[in-house]
């Protein structure tokens, strides 16, 4: 199982966005780094960069990434020698678990999907990949 | 006259693993159209079966999403750089 690191500083502002895009569900995309192990458990992906972006479904229930917000942080990751390596939304009522419409709806094997409940009174972030319609929880580091 | 069109992670296994490929047109039907001819494979990615721009799939003119362009209409300068990006979306 991959790790995911996630500084803090990452931590705090995508559970920021989410709080703040209340009552709708928030979305957003991360950039960063990644490193294949010699085994499935040593690979490492990074996070550098978080991008907060625009709910275009302006939903408590769906998100979309707004296109011109993904293009955006695109090539801002780019311009900075990273990659968008996942993206990030909120479930306001429910539990950071993919839904059968995230899992649906996942756009790249290789990315990592974020999700952050705020049914409760502390925000929770997981994060999973998904692959083939098949969710696997990984682990999430906070950097030093 | 070709156009760079530059491709998601997703779709590049199936242009030969490239992350940018030329393709020719004057609008953007026309380099679909010889995109699929060069990578048949990017056929069911780009386009429903009814030929029209697939909904899962993003795409911009340089900066412009081509939805408020006329879409497979939008006109191609030879200078352009046609960006392809997956939908991203759940709930």
């Amino acid at each position: 199982m991959a790790v995911l690191v996630l500084p803090r500083e990452c931590w705090d502002r995508i559970v920021a966005h989410c709080l703040g895009e209340l009552p709708l569900e928030a979305c957003g995309l991360v950039a960063g780094t990644t490193r294949p192990g010699w085994y499935p458990e040593a690979a490492l992906a990074v996070v550098s960069q978080v991008y907060p972006a625009s709910n275009s479904a302006r939903s408590a229930r769906l998100y979309t990434v707004e296109p011109a917000d993904l293009l955006r942080a695109d090539r801002s990751a780019e311009a900075a020698g990273l990659s968008l390596i996942g993206v990030w939304h909120s479930h306001t009522h429910t539990p950071a678990y993919p839904s059968p419409t995230d899992i649906a709806q996942a756009p790249d094997p290789d990315w990592h999907y974020l999700l952050v409940s705020l049914a409760d009174s502390e925000p929770v972030l997981r994060s999973y990949r998904v692959v083939d319609g098949v969710v696997s929880e990984e682990p999430v580091a906070g950097a030093v | 006259m070709a156009v760079e069109v530059r491709l998601p992670n997703i779709l590049r296994p199936m242009a030969g693993g490239e992350a940018s490929v030329k393709a020719e047109g004057e609008n953007l039907r026309e380099v679909f159209d010889d995109l699929i001819e060069q990578y048949p494979g990017l056929r069911a990615s780009l386009l429903t079966p009814e030929g029209g721009l697939h909904r899962h799939l993003s795409v911009f003119l340089d900066d412009d999403d081509v939805r408020y362009l006329g879409g497979l209409d939008a006109k191609v300068t030879p200078s352009a750089t046609v960006t392809l990006m997956p939908a991203v979306a759940g709930g």
